[in-house]
């Protein structure tokens, strides 16, 4: 793809980040944080294109490594978000 | 081709659903679902990713995946809400080395061309002070690792310089890249660089630290996705980059320091003499505090990290209840930073099953001060400190607090007179209209409570 391109993307993406979180209330910033950090975790994407080559024994190695890390950080980061956010009640809710 | 039309069209519907599970996360109503919208992009992403016609042997990835997704489901259901800081960091840290490692893995593409180098270089370095800046903060939350900063003399030459030299490394990296020497020493260095900046930075500055590490392991994958071509990385990494550098800025602006201070200065370290302030403590009984509190119409209940030290959010939700029956109004108001993590105490606070509705952020509650009869300060210290308004010489001066001193009365339930974090004396000990109950939190908390049975 195109060098251009690519960072028209990046820059788009990062004002859209701006946008979307600027006014979270603060009762959710650990929610938001953990959130986030699962997305981070997209990295396995790229992971899975090393761990599934037919490249060298090393190449695989590193990228089933990769792999293995980027599922914790999105497996236990989308769980632990929701587990949070299964706490947070508003009042008089099932009272 | 046509498979390759598909993996990008599936990556944009992926990308849509990151950002609306974004937007979601913005609201509490909303928030639960806004997660799992995100997490089905996830889903989306990796099922189409594998797809891939690079990708033709699934053994190693399912043993990935399965490895991954045992540890991080026992790690998400089993650790204690009180662990959240420390659970956050670990994540952060293992999304950092994997885009470390994929960084790494891009280096067997063929056709290099210095751009992909470079980025390549780019999340190696930011992947890997991710990974070790995360493991450092996660040692310090969980107490692995002493909390307060440590420091030494030409600390700041010392990281300025392992940075110039990894840049330096970085360039013979590109130039050279058949030569592995120039890899491993950027690994190396970054993993020295992570440990050096994150060591000499304390506790209470956590919440900064995390946010901005979060921020890194969004930006590490955003690198890998230029370093291997891959759009959807590009986006949802920026997105989280993008994120963690407004949590961050939040932090900052609620500690009225400047990123630079927070990440260099090593605030906290020693020095807290900043004058000795005049006056005495009155100290109070459990008996005397259940008094005042039976006849109290509003009581502002105003926490920080010593209530997750002690684990006493159950009793204060409790002694909430048995107020509340008694016609009370309570509320509890929450300063940014309070804990270690930002939005440490609602979390908390939600797990002892506390409305959050009845969480107060320190602008609005501030206004209101006066006309709550009791503030109850569990295990804060600098974040009511009125030095930061009072006391133009203090470490602290400018800070924004929770103005507790202005309530028509003060209890404050610590242990000691020992000082806080920033290590400064603080003046609210010594108001007129404080109270100190000395002990720890969660049983004098029981003491009230069983007061009220009684």
């Amino acid at each position: 793809m195109d060098l251009v391109y690519l960072i028209f993307i990046l820059i788009l993406s990062i004002f859209l980040g701006f946008e979307l979180i600027h006014k979270v209330p603060a009762t959710l910033h650990t929610p938001l944080m953990s959130g986030a950090n699962a997305i981070s975790g997209i990295t396995l994407v790229g992971a899975l294109v090393g761990a599934g080559s037919e490249g060298s024994a090393i190449t695989i190695t590193l990228g089933t490594m990769a792999v293995a890390f980027a599922t914790i950080n999105v497996v236990g980061g989308y769980l632990v978000t929701d587990r949070m956010l299964a706490m947070f009640k508003k009042k008089n809710k099932g009272k | 081709m046509s498979s390759d039309l598909l993996i990008n069209l599936a990556y944009t519907v992926a990308a849509v659903l990151f950002i609306f599970g974004l937007k979601f996360l913005g609201s509490p109503a909303t928030a639960r679902r806004g997660n799992t919208i995100s997490a089905l992009g996830m889903l989306l992403a990796v099922l189409v990713t594998l797809l891939d016609q690079a990708v033709i042997d699934y053994r190693w990835i399912l043993l990935g995946i399965v490895v991954g997704s045992i540890i991080g489901t026992l790690a998400a259901r089993l650790v204690a809400m009180t662990a959240m800081p420390e659970m956050v960091a670990l994540f952060n840290g293992f999304g950092g080395i994997a885009s470390l490692l994929v960084g790494c893995v891009a280096l067997s593409q063929t056709g290099l061309t210095s751009f992909l180098l470079l980025t390549i270089f780019l999340s190696i370095l930011i992947g890997g002070v991710t990974f070790t800046g995360s493991l450092v903060a996660w040692g310090k939350l969980s107490e692995k690792l002493p909390g307060r900063p440590i420091l030494f003399q030409g600390q700041r030459l010392l990281n300025a310089g392992l940075l110039l030299i990894n840049f330096g490394c970085g360039v013979l990296f590109v130039l050279y890249p058949e030569q592995p020497f120039w890899l491993y020493l950027a690994v190396a260095l970054s993993a020295a660089l992570g440990v050096m900046t994150v060591i000499p930075i304390g506790g209470a500055d956590m919440p900064v630290v995390i946010s901005l590490l979060n921020s890194y392991s969004g930006l590490a994958a955003c690198a890998a996705g230029f370093a291997i071509n891959n759009n959807i990385l590009i986006v949802a990494g920026s997105l989280v980059g993008a994120s963690g550098i407004i949590l961050t800025n939040i932090m900052c602006k609620a500690m009225n320091r400047t990123l630079a201070n927070v990440l260099f200065s090593g605030f906290g370290a020693a020095d807290g003499a900043a004058g000795k302030i005049e006056g005495e403590v009155t100290p109070m009984t459990v008996e005397d505090a259940y008094y005042v509190l039976e006849a109290a119409q509003s009581v502002v209940v105003i926490p920080g990290y010593g209530m997750a030290v002690a684990q006493a959010q159950h009793v204060v939700k409790e002694l909430q209840e048995l107020l509340e029956k008694n016609g009370c109004e309570v509320v509890y108001a929450i300063h940014p930073v309070a804990g270690r993590m930002p939005g440490h105490m609602n979390v908390l606070l939600a797990e002892a099953d506390v409305p959050y509705d009845l969480l107060v952020e320190m602008d609005d509650i501030n206004p209101r001060m006066e006309n709550f009869d009791v503030a109850i300060v569990i295990g804060a210290n600098d974040v009511v400190n009125p030095a930061a308004r009072e006391i133009p010489g203090s470490p602290i001066y400018g800070m924004p607090i929770i103005n507790a001193d202005y309530a028509r009365s003060v209890f404050i339930l610590k242990r000691s007179l020992a000082s806080g974090f920033a290590g400064l004396d603080n003046p609210l000990f010594y108001r007129k209209n404080s109270r100190m109950v000395f002990g720890d939190a969660k049983e004098t908390l029981s003491g009230l409570i069983r007061e009220f049975s009684s």
